[in-house]
C-alpha cells in the first residue's frame, strides 16, 4: 500500500499546480529535501478518482532531482506500463530515497549507477530515446545497482494500489464478506464443470 | 490454559504447535496427558489476519536467517529464504491451501515398486497404506474434509472452471473441487468458506482447518496444554543414561527457561527439526541428538514444484475464492512410460499482484514481464507437485559462519534436482500449458518454484537404526523418549500435499505414546 504514503505528498501538494515553479513560497520551503519532483495523474482516470488532487510532489530527502528523475525513468524501462503514471514510479523513487538516507554505500551505489546510465546515454538517460535507455539498461544487467534498483521495483511498483487498480486487483477481500455473492463463478465464456465435480455453493 | 512447572517431569515437551506438533498437544491432551506446547512464532488470530499479502507475509513467515547452496534455482532468487513457512501458533497450518490427499498404495514402497536409482536414496517406509488407512479417516474427520464423511466439495471458482475445461478437453478424468479441508458448509463450530481468496494468508473466517483455532483450543479446553507462544527452543538435554530430560528455550522476554519433560516431541518443520536435533549435539551425542545413523538432515525434500500460468482474452479474475479451487489427478500415478518415477498432481493456485510480481518469474524484468502482469485479470494458474527424490546430499546442516539472534548457526538448505525431478518438471509444464491450451490460452508461462513449502524426509522414518532416525511411530531409534512428530519423518515425499499424512501420523504417535506410558515404557 505504497499510495498511501505518495498520496499524502499528493495531498500536501493539492493547494499547487503541475509545476513546482508555481508553488506558493510556503510550499517551496516546506520541501526542504534536497530534491523534488512533481506530476500529475490525468484527470477522469480511476486513479485519479483515487488521489485527493490530480498534481503530487515528492520531496528526496537525500537524493538530488536529477538523479530522482534518472530513476524514476530507469524503473519505467525495467518495467514499462504505458498504462501506470509516473506517480506510481515515483513511489520507487520515495523507497530508494528512503533507502539512501539509510545507507550512505547504497546512497553512493545509486549516485554511481545513475552517472553510468547517463554517461551510456551521451550525458543525459532521463532524455535519451527509448532504444539508447534499453541498451544502457543491458549493458548493465546483473550489476549491484541494477539488482537494487529492479528487487526494489517489485514492491515499490506492484505493492501499490494505484496499480492494482490499473491492472484490476481489489485487494483486500474480507470487509466486502469475500466473493461468495461477488462473482467468484461468474466466468460465462467457457461450459460450467458438472456438480460432480464442483457442487453448488452453500447458502445457508 | 493449566500452567506447568519447569521442573515438572511428568510432561511431555513439544515442540512446535503447526500440522503435526498441535495436532499431538490435542491428541495427547484428550487422553488426559500433561503437554507443555513451546511454540517460536506468537500468536495470531482469524481477526488479526490480514487480507494483504506483503504485510501477511511480515506476520505469519519464518523469517529467521537461512541460507541456501546446491543448483536448485531459488538459491539465485532466494538465497535467504529456502522456504515460505510458517512462525506463529498454528504453524504453516495457518498458511497452507487446504488440499488433504492420502498417499497412494506404492508411495509407502518406492524402493520396491521403483528399484534403485542412481543418485536416489529411496527407501520403503515402514509403513502400509492399510495400516495407515484408519489414521487418515480419523485425520478426514477431524480437519473436515470435502469428499470424505459426506462433506460435499467446495464450489469452484472462475480459476477451476479453466482448469476443468482444459483439462476434460484434453482427456482427463479426475478434475474436481478437491478433497480440502475448508468447510464448504458449517462444521466443527467453524463457518463455510466465504471463497474471500486469501488462503495463504491465515483464514479469516476461519473455513479452513488450522490446528491455531481448532486442535489447540480444544486441548486447552482440557486443562492438560500449556501453551507457551513466542518460546523458541535451542537446545534438547539429555542424562548419562542417553534419555532427554528437557529443553533449554529463550522466553518472548529474551530470558533462557529450561523445561524439564517426560518425552520430547520435535515438530519444527523438517528446517528447525534437524537443525534442533544438531544443536543439541553433546559429548555423548557428537553428531547430534539421534544421528546414529548419520541421516539427520539428509534426504531433504521440497515436491518436485513449478507452476503455470495463462492468459486468455476474456476475463477469469483467478483472485476470486479459494486459492487452491481444484485438482486434476490423473499424473499422479506411477508410470515409467512418461520418462520418470512417480507421479505429480495439478492444482489451481492464483497470487494477488503483489505476489505474482515477485514469483511469477523471479529476476524478470522488461516488456516481456510487464505484459503478464498488465493481463492479471485474465490469467489462471495452477502448481504442479509431484514426489522428488530423496538424496542424501539433499541437506540440512548448521552453517557456522551466520549466527541468528541467540548466537546459534543457521541452517544452510543444500539442495541439487535429481534428473527424475527435472524430468518430471518437464513433463508436468508441458502437459500444464496443454490444459490451458484446449481451454483457449493465448499464451502460458512456466513459473519455477516458488520457495519451499512442503519441506520433508530430515529425519526420516525407517525400519532400521543404521539408515534412519526413527521407527514407524517417529520414536528416534537412538534416544526411546525423543519423538519426531512432523513431516522429517517422511521416508519418501509421495505425490500429495504432506498435511493430511502428517496430521495421521501425529494421530497415531499420540496413541502410541499413550500406551508406551500405559506400559510404563516411557
Amino acid at each position: 500500500m505504497q499510495a498511501i504514503r505518495i498520496a499524502a505528498a499528493i495531498r500536501d501538494g493539492s493547494s499547487s499546480t503541475a509545476s513546482g515553479r508555481d508553488l506558493p513560497l510556503t510550499r517551496r520551503q516546506f520541501l526542504k529535501g534536497s530534491g523534488i519532483l512533481f506530476g500529475t495523474l490525468a484527470i477522469g482516470t480511476p486513479l485519479a478518482a483515487l488521489a485527493p488532487s490530480p498534481a503530487w510532489a515528492l520531496e528526496l530527502k537525500t537524493l538530488d532531482t536529477a538523479t530522482g528523475e534518472t530513476l524514476l525513468k530507469f524503473g519505467r524501462v525495467l518495467f514499462p506500463h504505458p498504462s501506470l503514471p509516473d506517480a506510481v514510479y515515483a513511489v520507487l523513487v520515495k523507497d530508494l530515497d528512503a533507502m539512501a538516507a539509510a545507507d550512505p554505500k547504497l546512497a553512493l551505489q545509486l549516485r554511481e549507477g545513475v552517472a553510468g546510465l547517463d554517461q551510456a546515454t551521451g550525458g543525459a538517460f532521463a532524455k535519451a530515446d527509448a532504444a539508447a535507455q534499453l541498451v544502457a539498461v543491458k549493458a548493465i544487467e546483473g550489476s549491484p545497482f541494477f539488482a537494487t534498483v529492479r528487487g526494489k521495483c517489485v514492491t515499490s511498483l506492484y505493492d501499490n494500489d494505484m496499480t492494482w487498480a490499473t491492472f484490476g486487483y481489489p485487494g483486500e477481500s474480507w470487509s466486502k464478506g469475500g466473493y461468495i455473492t461477488r462473482g467468484f463463478q461468474d466466468l460465462k465464456w467457457l461450459p460450467a464443470p458438472p456438480e460432480s465435480a464442483s457442487p453448488p455453493p452453500y447458502m445457508g | 490454559m493449566g500452567k506447568i512447572a519447569f521442573d515438572d517431569v511428568s510432561a511431555v515437551v513439544i515442540i512446535g504447535s503447526g500440522a503435526g506438533g498441535g495436532t499431538l498437544a490435542n491428541e495427547l491432551c484428550q487422553k488426559g496427558i500433561k503437554v507443555v506446547c513451546l511454540e517460536a512464532g506468537a500468536m495470531q488470530s482469524s481477526a488479526s489476519f490480514i487480507n494483504d499479502e506483503w504485510k501477511s507475509f511480515a506476520q505469519l513467515a519464518w523469517l529467521d536467517a537461512r541460507t541456501t547452496s546446491g543448483s536448485w534455482r531459488i538459491a539465485k532468487d532466494f538465497p535467504g529464504l529456502p522456504a515460505w513457512i510458517c512462525k506463529t501458533v498454528g504453524g504453516s497450518t495457518t498458511h497452507w491451501a487446504g488440499a488433504s490427499l492420502r498417499f497412494q498404495e506404492h508411495e509407502f514402497k518406492v524402493r520396491t515398486h521403483y528399484g534403485a536409482i542412481d543418485g536416489a536414496s529411496l527407501m520403503d517406509w515402514p509403513l502400509t497404506l492399510k495400516e495407515m488407512e484408519p489414521w487418515y479417516a480419523k485425520a478426514e474427520d477431524k480437519m473436515g474434509v470435502t469428499r470424505s464423511n459426506g462433506i460435499p466439495g467446495l464450489p469452484g471458482n472462475n480459476n477451476f472452471k479453466v482448469m476443468h475445461a482444459g483439462a476434460t478437453r484434453l482427456g482427463y478424468k479426475e478434475v474436481h473441487t478437491g478433497r480440502m479441508a475448508i468447510n464448504s458448509r458449517p462444521r466443527d463450530g467453524r463457518g463455510r468458506c466465504l471463497q474471500l481468496g486469501f488462503c495463504f494468508q491465515g483464514c479469516k473466517s476461519g473455513a479452513k482447518w488450522s490446528t491455531l483455532y481448532t486442535e489447540l483450543p480444544k486441548a486447552e479446553a482440557t486443562g492438560k496444554l500449556d501453551l507457551r507462544p513466542e518460546s523458541h527452543v535451542t537446545r534438547i538435554e539429555h542424562n548419562a543414561a542417553g534419555k532427554v530430560t528437557g529443553v533449554v528455550y529463550f522466553d518472548k522476554d529474551g530470558r533462557a527457561q529450561r523445561q524439564k519433560a517426560r518425552a520430547v516431541c520435535v515438530a519444527g518443520n523438517s528446517i528447525e527439526t534437524p537443525r534442533l536435533l544438531l544443536m543439541s549435539a553433546s559429548d555423548k551425542f557428537r553428531d547430534g541428538l539421534a544421528n546414529s545413523s548419520g541421516q539427520v538432515g539428509r534426504n531433504y525434500m521440497r515436491h518436485m514444484t513449478g507452476s503455470v500460468y495463462a492468459a486468455f482474452k476474456e476475463p477469469v479474475h483467478m483472485y476470486r475464492g479459494t486459492t487452491m479451487a481444484g485438482i486434476v489427478g490423473d499424473e499422479a500415478r506411477h508410470d515409467t512410460r512418461r520418462g520418470f518415477v512417480g507421479g505429480y498432481e495439478m492444482e489451481t493456485l492464483s497470487l494477488g499482484v503483489p505476489f505474482m510480481a515477485a514469483f511469477l518469474n523471479p529476476g524478470g524484468w522488461g516488456e516481456d514481464f510487464t505484459w503478464w502482469m498488465e493481463h492479471y485479470s485474465q490469467l489462471a494458474g495452477m502448481w504442479l507437485v509431484g514426489e522428488d527424490m530423496p538424496r542424501e546430499s539433499n541437506r540440512v546442516t548448521l552453517n557456522r559462519d551466520v549466527k541468528d539472534k541467540y548466537g546459534n548457526p543457521v541452517p544452510n538448505v543444500h539442495f541439487d534436482d535429481h534428473a527424475n525431478d527435472i524430468a518430471m518438471r518437464e513433463h508436468a509444464y508441458t502437459q500444464g500449458e496443454r490444459v490451458y491450451q484446449a481451454a483457449g490460452a493465448i499464451r502460458t508461462f512456466r513459473t519455477p518454484p516458488y520457495p519451499s513449502t512442503h519441506n520433508l524426509g530430515t529425519c526420516r522414518m525407517g525400519a532400521r537404526a543404521a539408515d534412519s532416525v526413527c521407527n514407524a511411530f517417529g520414536r528416534t531409534h537412538d534416544i526411546p523418549n525423543l519423538f519426531i512428530s512432523d513431516g522429517s519423518q517422511f521416508t519418501t515425499g509421495g505425490a500429495e500435499n504432506p498435511t493430511l499424512t502428517i496430521v495421521a501420523l501425529a494421530i497415531r504417535q499420540a496413541d502410541h505414546i499413550a500406551d508406551l506410558m500405559k506400559r510404563k515404557q516411557l
